[in-house]
């Protein structure tokens, strides 16, 4: 069988950049929940917080180990697999990826080392400092590189000379018109993600009883937290949507797979998009309502695939990507409104909420890959919207090589998620003071009653 | 400025690979090693470098996207030529990464498994930066003769990231392990020392390039600090570690690092004139590379403020870390 370089080697990019997204999404999101409990013990003293502290943050340090790793791959991705964007876009998208190097990964990488083993060894100001500022590292990562993730979407800031693309406003270039609302709403997405998270591997520790008190504390922490973060997604969702309609209709286009351009279009819920015969078979459809979403008028007009010329994204896997986004939205808003009510009523949630809890633990990740495949495939063709195809760009290694990597990389991620997850269920079945006990390695260096911080006998 | 920034930036990218190096060299360097070591000193070995790995891997993230940012055509050309061992380099990486993290957290039946891997992530890298180097170096064709000399600087490096590695161990471990660590150092110094004066021999060789920088009369008599500075580190820190282990623990460790270092730099100094001022050795210049000046001077700006800051901190964590490590801390 023949298979097309061009396409495996899309293949690759997405399997790489979608394995490395998992893990930041999670710390980006971690990070401020670790944040909050560190004060909440600083303030409170009590052990609870504590003993929650040192459970998460060896969730975060292993998190935070696959997203560098993985990290280092992409940053050599663009060369292997990519060659002509950086000949094409380099003197923009560079210098953004410099910064993200410059003023985030230093950042966190360096200070990580003091969060993870400096508490004896620094004051515990210092070492609450150190923690905001890999947090801070985290939130700068994204910002960087999702400027110029939207700068590819809905590029602004630039001019020609003498054929090369060059940046004629940096600030344009920067807070590109889709930056501010894929920024958002991504940080909101990692806050999800990380509530899912933490509930869930706090229900599966209340099933097995493991900690007691303290995880029922984390758990209603993790939940209120999802409670109004999910309301505040839908909203940031829907101005992002109005924002791609304005820049990038063809996505938006294929998003409700609507075919012909019309006034008062009506919102497919389900069908099953057809490129071929250019219409939605079974589709079940409410009128009106998406035009009174996408644009906020009963009447509003949406531009049908049709009238694209043939440029627009393939239809089928951005309809549904979407769907699943949307619909996994919808059910954390549900989940985590119900066990909110539950805690409100009776201080604690019944098993049965545990137990979806528990199943939804990584349902952050879903959501987020369904929603980069809907931004990212409903790109396409374009690699920077309007202005380089993705076509252009590709390296011609064969597609033996790329098979033999691919193949290399796909045992090796297959592996990896496996030990990832089995870890934290592992780590979670401990109570959390054989977890201090457990601590990572030693820490080096001079005695540590020196300038002792212990949490323990602080006091 | 439009001739002096792709120099400042091709210094940048120099020196973030050379910190690479010896930074990322010392801890790949106790991966290699780790399997002479006992269970309990394994666990104060990986405490030598938990603190400092991650930061150490940035540089490589710094010097790799330098070429990107500043030479995005040659970066295309280099990286795409060099896919498979960039590829494996950075499968054994991910593999090293993460195994310091499992090795505690999957729980001790697997303990044994992840340190196994530790070390395989440690040895594939190592040799597969070996190898980049060495296609690099011999302009990025594979004949016959060139890649019989990558696979030589493949087998060379680990070398000299065990020379690294053994003496960073002497700055952070005592007692026993000390004296192991002394061992070990002894018994690399001679292959890294054989390694390098083969590579030196055989870059002329394989590269005519690099054969005419080197030996037209003037340039080789300003040249032989290099050569010379290097073997009298070598051969320092040979005469140094025949004291035997007690001397040598009343001894400020860190001449003994400071000797691997030094033939770093000597090294890196040596391939910066063989390669200036091309970028790819014989085919593009550093000029013909450079991104457009608006792109540099808006990066350059940044690492004015960005890149003393992180030296800074850098030296302020290595403090805070400063001392021997202690095995299981229970804090
Ligand atoms: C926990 C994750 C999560 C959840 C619950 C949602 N999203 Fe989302 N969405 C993402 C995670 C995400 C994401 C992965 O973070 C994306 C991809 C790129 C980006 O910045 O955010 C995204 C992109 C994205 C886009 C971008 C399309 C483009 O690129 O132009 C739109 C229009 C929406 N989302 C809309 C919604 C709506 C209406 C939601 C209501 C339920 C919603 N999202 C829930
Ligand atoms: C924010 C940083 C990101 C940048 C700079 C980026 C850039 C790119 C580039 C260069 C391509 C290849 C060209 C193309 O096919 O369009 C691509 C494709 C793709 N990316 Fe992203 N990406 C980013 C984030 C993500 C994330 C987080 C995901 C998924 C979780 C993702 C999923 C994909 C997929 C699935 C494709 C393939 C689309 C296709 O070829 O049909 N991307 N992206
Ligand atoms: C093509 C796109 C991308 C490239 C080239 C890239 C590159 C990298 C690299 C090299 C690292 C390791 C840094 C270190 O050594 O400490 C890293 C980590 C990280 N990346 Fe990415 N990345 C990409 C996409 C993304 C996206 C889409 C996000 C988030 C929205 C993101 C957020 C982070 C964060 C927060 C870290 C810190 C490590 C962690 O938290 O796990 N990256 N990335």
């Amino acid at each position: 069988m023949e298979f097309d370089p061009f396409v495996l080697s899309r293949i690759q990019f997405a399997l790489n950049i979608s394995f490395h997204i998992l893990f930041p999404t999670i710390t980006i999101g971690l990070g401020y929940f670790l944040l909050f409990f560190r004060i909440r013990f600083t303030q409170t003293q009590d052990p609870h917080w504590e003993f929650i502290y040192a459970f998460w943050v060896k969730v975060f340090a292993l998190t935070f180990a696959l997203g560098v790793v993985t990290g280092i791959v992409m940053s050599f991705q663009f060369g292997t697999n990519w060659p002509g964007f950086m000949e094409k876009v380099g003197n923009i998208a560079g210098p953004l990826l410099g910064y993200e190097v410059l003023t985030a990964f230093f950042l966190e990488a360096s200070f990580l080392g003091i969060m993870l083993f400096g508490k004896s060894r620094v004051s515990n100001r210092l070492h609450l400092i150190a923690t905001s500022i890999v947090t801070l590292g985290t939130t700068l990562s994204a910002f960087w590189i999702l400027s110029l993730n939207s700068w590819m979407q809905t590029p602004t800031g630039f001019t020609y000379e003498n054929g090369i693309m060059i940046a004629e406003s940096w600030s344009a270039v920067i807070f590109n018109p889709s930056f501010p609302y894929r920024f958002a709403h991504m940080m909101v997405a990692s806050l999800i993600t990380a509530s899912f998270l933490v509930a869930g591997v706090s229900a599966w520790r209340v099933l097995k009883g493991v900690d007691g008190p303290a995880t029922m504390k984390v758990l209603r922490v993790a939940i209120i937290a999802a409670a109004v973060l999910t309301p505040t997604q839908v909203l940031l969702g829907d101005l992002h949507g109005l924002n791609t309609l304005k820049y990038q209709p063809a996505k938006i286009a294929a998003m409700e797979a609507v075919w012909e351009t019309e006034k008062g279009a009506a919102l497919t819920l389900f069908g099953f998009p057809d490129e071929e015969a250019r219409t939605t078979h079974g589709a079940i459809k409410i009128p009106k309502l998406g035009s009174l979403i996408l644009t906020h008028e009963w009447d509003g007009e949406i531009k049908g695939l049709n009238d694209f010329d043939g440029k627009h994204p393939p239809v089928a896997p951005v309809f549904w990507a979407f769907r699943v986004m949307v619909g996994l939205g919808m059910l954390m808003l549900l989940v985590s409104w119900a066990c909110c009510w539950q805690f409100w009523r009776k201080g604690s949630i019944n098993r049965f909420s545990q137990r979806v809890l528990f199943t939804m633990t990584f349902s952050g990740w879903v959501a987020v890959l369904a929603g980069w495949y809907v931004t990212e495939i409903g790109r396409q063709p374009w690699m920077v919207t309007g202005l380089v195809t993705t076509a252009e760009v590709v390296a011609d290694h064969s597609s033996g090589i790329l098979i033999t990597t691919l193949s290399a990389y796909f045992a090796m991620y297959a592996f990896l998620l496996y030990s990832y997850i089995r870890a934290i269920f592992y780590m979670s079945s401990k109570p959390a003071q054989s977890l201090q006990r457990m601590h990572n390695y030693g820490i080096p260096g001079k005695h540590p009653e020196d300038r002792a911080y212990s949490p323990i006998n602080s006091k | 400025m439009e001739t002096a920034l792709p120099l400042i930036f091709v210094s940048i990218m120099g020196l973030s690979l050379l910190l690479y190096v010896i930074l990322d060299g010392y801890d790949l360097g106790v991966g290699l090693l780790l399997p002479l070591a006992d269970d309990d000193e394994k666990d104060v070995m990986i405490a030598s470098i938990g603190p400092f790995w991650d930061a150490n891997e940035t540089w490589i993230v710094m010097g790799i996207g330098v070429l990107l940012i500043a030479f995005p055509s040659a970066h295309g050309i280099i990286l795409t030529e060099l896919y498979l061992p960039a590829t494996i380099m950075l499968l054994g990486l991910i593999l090293r990464g993460v195994a310091f993290d499992f090795r505690v957290k999957a729980g001790s039946d697997k303990k044994a498994m992840w340190n196994r891997i530790f070390f395989i992530g440690s040895l594939v890298a190592s040799m597969a930066q070996g190898w980049m180097l060495g296609s690099y170096i011999t302009g990025l064709s594979g004949s016959l003769t060139n890649t019989v000399f990558s696979i030589l600087i493949a087998l060379c490096l680990p070398a000299l990231y065990c020379v690294l590695g053994a003496t960073w161990l002497l700055i952070k471990t005592e007692g026993e392990l000390f004296a192991k660590a002394v061992g070990w150092a002894r018994k690399s110094v001679l292959p890294m020392a054989l390694g390098l004066f083969f590579v030196s021999i055989a870059t002329p060789m394989v590269s005519k390039v690099i054969a005419e920088r080197w030996f037209q009369l003037p340039n080789f008599i300003g040249l032989l600090p290099i050569p010379i500075a290097s073997a009298i580190a070598l051969v320092l820190l040979a005469v140094l570690l025949r004291r035997d282990v007690d001397s040598l623990r009343t001894l400020n460790p860190w001449f003994l690092f400071i000797c691997p270092v030094i033939v770093c730099l000597m090294a890196a100094l040596g391939l910066a004139y063989s390669i200036f001022p091309d970028i790819i050795i014989g085919q593009m210049t550093i000029w013909e590379a450079a991104s457009h000046t608006s792109a540099l001077m808006f990066t350059f700006y940044g690492i004015c403020i960005a890149l003393p800051c992180i030296i800074l901190y850098t030296i302020f964590i290595y403090r805070v870390f400063s001392g021997k490590a202690t095995a299981l801390s229970y804090d």
